[in-house]
């Protein structure tokens, strides 16, 4: 770790400069070393998509049926005139798409433009008010996933943190026994629970709907609509909660534990300073940071945990959609998705290094952390 | 050991897993399984979406399994006529359950003739009735599909293994089993003298053996059992492609630093940045489904994951550990020193993490094959379960066909998940309750 030379003549403000100064270089290199690893990871898929250009043999086939099904029909040509037809436009065809350019120059137009966030058009799959473009058909299902998922972890999060606080002082309690006995169950991520819980609270004693997200027909005014969303996310968000609930209070009460016996801690207790003021500025302030990065890497488990507990819900997000285009075989559709995926999981991390900048001054001098 | 129950009861649990895999692996043979599964006539005497024999009786039930009755035991009569011959054959079943067979069908078969046989078939309810069932021209290998006569069931008013069981079929309402003495007679007219008529009568039960059938006739029992190995065998092997390659790699990476350690930090990140269970999508709907396939790309994903920056981590303090600088002292070579002084020190806690993340492989499959991307061929506990799904099986109240694989995959993952956590408090002291 670089010691930051500070001259005691400098001014409150000059050093002040100073720290945003550093943030701002911090940031940008964050981001550029991001952007590259998106573009890394993105082209990854390309090639991984498109079978490496084998996809573009198949397309070239396509085509070829594609058209001879068009000129078939056409009287009064003869066969030469229509063979000549045929391979007029296909070679129009081809120039569209630049087929007759080597695979490695057109995966990185690919890669520009979904880098640009254009993905293309959908093959068989069209957003519910009749658009083409797979972005236009991501962005309608985004806001239901975050609205689910938003909802659930941030649920999690919180009843795990306050609950685990609470147990590391009831520490050996029957409840935290409980606890800890309970952890295992969540081995099985939440479409498991989910399976059931629809079985139990919508077939066996149907007090809730089995899926969708608004009752057939949605209903007129925004707060029943509201309302009726509100219905159709309790079962979804209870499976997630039981699915991580336990492990997470278990790993945070161990956590807590660990971090309550530390000297200061100790220290602080011996001072005899309120129970309360121990836990918020002793426990829980230099413990901000994993508790932050935990928060953000269950984002990102919960990402792919999405795909099939929205299909099991038949929740129309982003998973349903991934779904559905696998059924269909939509491969721009499916590349969009990974695409989206592959931003918002940087986005985290980005906001992960952000927050760490932010909370701990460390990260910003040495970004590789101090151990080198 | 025995202040570790869950431990015990975790351990417990994975040998029984094991004892069943290997019971499974070594009584049903790879090839078999695969091609029993695949094909529909091996199943043609099975019941469809039948219900496990034992459910039905502990809630004391007393559905029909499936009866089959051959013409081997049945007393036929035959009498010659010119180039060809007069058959009789009387097949007769007692039938006292509680509820009516899913189907009846009448398989026919007629050996040692090109020529069609004639067949009239009539049935004999233990209330005296008679009913007949029509005639039939039967050449080679044939059927008769009794329940989908839809002339019968118009004759009956309902369904045909429904009305020919009834009390009384025209009656409104739920129809009632008429127990007794059934006999089906076969009158069959042979064109040839050599030619055989053989026939089995087939009652189609509403249970079946210890896991029920699902909706191709096939026992669920061996995708059960054939899940067992499959399960195991994909959670352990990711578990260790990714675990151990990954720790290697963590290790050699803080050992020889620079150029290297910022190479494999570079592409953690990258493969941080792909979603594992999209790729995984995307791979098996654009190449192949097969289990094999995806545990190698589980694996190429899970070799620079997230948790190689943990063991770096926990790696680097040790590098200048003292003993280490022994180690060098005495010439040990950097393969070594890695593989022999670093590992070995942040092995405790990678084994626990190792044990639980098994399940986490384990449904990682279960959740392929229920999106539809299971292997396709061999049977797992998540093709069942998504066959379930596609069929409704909620919905038509066959739970059986969702409990019994959702069952097992709960109890590998428990059995994982117990073991490994106490695993963790054995080797991490500080975790220790009390």
């Amino acid at each position: 770790m670089v010691p930051v030379p500070q001259e005691p003549a400098r001014s409150q403000a000059g050093r002040d400069m100073r720290q945003v100064y550093l943030f701002g270089i911090f940031v940008a290199r964050r981001i550029v070393a991001l952007v590259i690893t998106v573009m890394i990871g993105v082209y990854l898929t390309i090639v991984v998509a498109n079978m490496g250009g084998q996809v573009d043999e198949l397309r070239l086939i396509q085509i070829r049926a594609d058209v001879t099904e068009e000129v078939r029909a056409d009287p009064g040509v003869s066969p030469a005139e229509r063979q000549a037809l045929i391979e007029r436009r296909v070679a129009l065809e081809v120039d569209r798409l630049n087929l007759d350019q080597p695979f490695i120059w057109r995966s990185f137009d690919y890669l520009r433009r979904a880098m640009f966030l254009d993905l293309g058009r959908a093959e068989q799959m069209h957003s519910d008010l009749g658009s083409r473009q797979v972005s236009r058909i991501i962005v309608e299902r985004l806001p239901a996933t975050l609205l689910l998922f938003g909802t659930a972890n941030v649920l999690v999060f919180f009843t795990s943190i306050l609950t685990a606080l609470s147990l590391s002082r009831r520490y050996g309690s029957p409840v935290d026994r409980a606890v800890v006995a309970l952890a295992p169950t969540s081995a099985a991520p939440g479409w498991f629970y989910g399976i059931f819980l629809i079985l139990i609270f919508a077939f066996v004693i149907p007090i809730a709907p089995p899926g969708g997200m608004v009752a057939v027909p949605p209903p007129d005014d925004a707060l029943s609509y509201a309302l009726s969303v509100l219905r159709h996310m309790v079962l979804p968000v209870i499976a997630i909660f039981i699915s991580s609930i336990f492990v997470s209070i278990y790993s945070w009460r161990t956590f807590f534990l660990i971090h309550s016996s530390e000297d200061y801690v100790e220290m602080a207790r011996a001072k005899g300073l309120p129970e309360r003021m121990i836990e918020r500025r002793y426990i829980l302030r230099p413990t901000l940071p994993p508790i932050i990065t935990s928060f953000l890497l269950m984002l990102i488990g919960l990402w792919s945990g999405a795909i099939i507990l929205e299909q099991v819900f038949n929740w129309p997000g982003l998973g349903t959609l991934l779904f559905q285009a696998i059924g269909h075989r939509d491969t721009p559709v499916i590349i969009g998705g990974v695409v989206i995926f592959a931003y918002l999981l940087a986005l985290t991390v980005f906001l992960l290094d952000f927050l760490y900048a932010l909370l701990d001054p460390r990260v910003r001098i040495d970004p590789e952390g101090s151990g080198r | 050991m025995r202040r570790y129950p869950s431990a015990v009861a975790g351990l417990a649990v994975i040998l029984f897993l094991v004892g069943m895999a290997l019971y499974t692996v070594v009584t049903i043979p790879y090839g078999q399984v695969l091609q029993d599964w695949r094909a529909g006539e091996h199943w043609r005497m099975h019941p469809a979406n039948a219900r496990p024999v034992w459910t039905d009786r502990l809630f004391g039930g007393n559905a029909p399994p499936t009866l089959t009755i051959s013409s081997d035991a049945a007393d036929a009569e035959a009498a010659r006529f010119e180039g060809g011959r007069q058959v009789r054959i009387p097949m007769a079943f007692d039938f006292a359950y509680d509820d009516f067979p899913s189907e009846l069908t009448l398989f026919l078969g007629v050996r040692g003739t090109e020529r069609p046989a004639f067949v009239e078939i009539t049935w004999h309810r233990p209330d005296g009735s008679d009913v007949r069932l029509g005639a039939h021209r039967i050449a080679g290998e044939d059927r008769v599909s009794i329940s989908q006569d839809r002339a019968l069931e118009g004759r009956l008013g309902r369904v045909p293994h429904i009305g020919l069981f009834a009390v009384d079929p025209g009656a409104p309402g739920r129809p009632e089993v008429l127990r007794g003495t059934y006999r089906l007679t076969l009158d069959a007219v042979l064109f040839d003298e050599a030619a055989e008529l053989h026939a089995d009568l087939v009652a189609f039960g509403r249970v079946h053996g210890i896991a029920g059938t699902d909706h191709l006739r096939r026992d669920l029992m061996l995708a059960l059992l054939w899940g067992t190995p499959v399960a195991l065998a994909f959670g352990i092997l990711a578990a260790v492609g990714t675990t151990v390659t990954t720790l290697v790699i963590a290790a050699a990476g803080v050992w020889f630093g620079g150029l290297i350690d910022a190479a494999i930090q570079r592409l953690t990140e990258v493969t941080m940045i792909l979603p594992i269970l999209p790729v995984l999508v995307m791979v098996g709907t654009l190449y192949s489904t097969s289990i094999w396939l995806m545990l190698g790309v589980v694996i190429a994903l899970g070799i620079f994951s997230a948790s190689i920056k943990m063991y770096r981590a926990m790696l680097l303090p040790i590098r200048n550990a003292p003993y280490i600088e022994a180690a060098r002292a005495y010439g040990a070579s950097n393969a070594r020193i890695v593989m022999r002084y670093m590992i070995p020190r942040i092995l405790p806690v990678l084994i626990p993490a190792f044990v639980t993340l098994i399940p986490t492989y384990v449904f990682l499959e279960a959740s392929l094959a229920v999106l539809g991307l299971g292997d396709p061929v061999l049977p797992t506990w998540g093709k069942i379960l998504n066959d379930a799904q596609m069929q409704g099986a909620l919905y038509n109240g066959f739970y059986y066909w969702v409990v019994a694989p959702a069952a097992l995959l709960m109890l590998t993952g428990l059995g994982f998940a117990l073991f490994g956590f106490a695993l963790d408090r054995i080797f991490n002291p500080r975790l220790r309750t009390a």
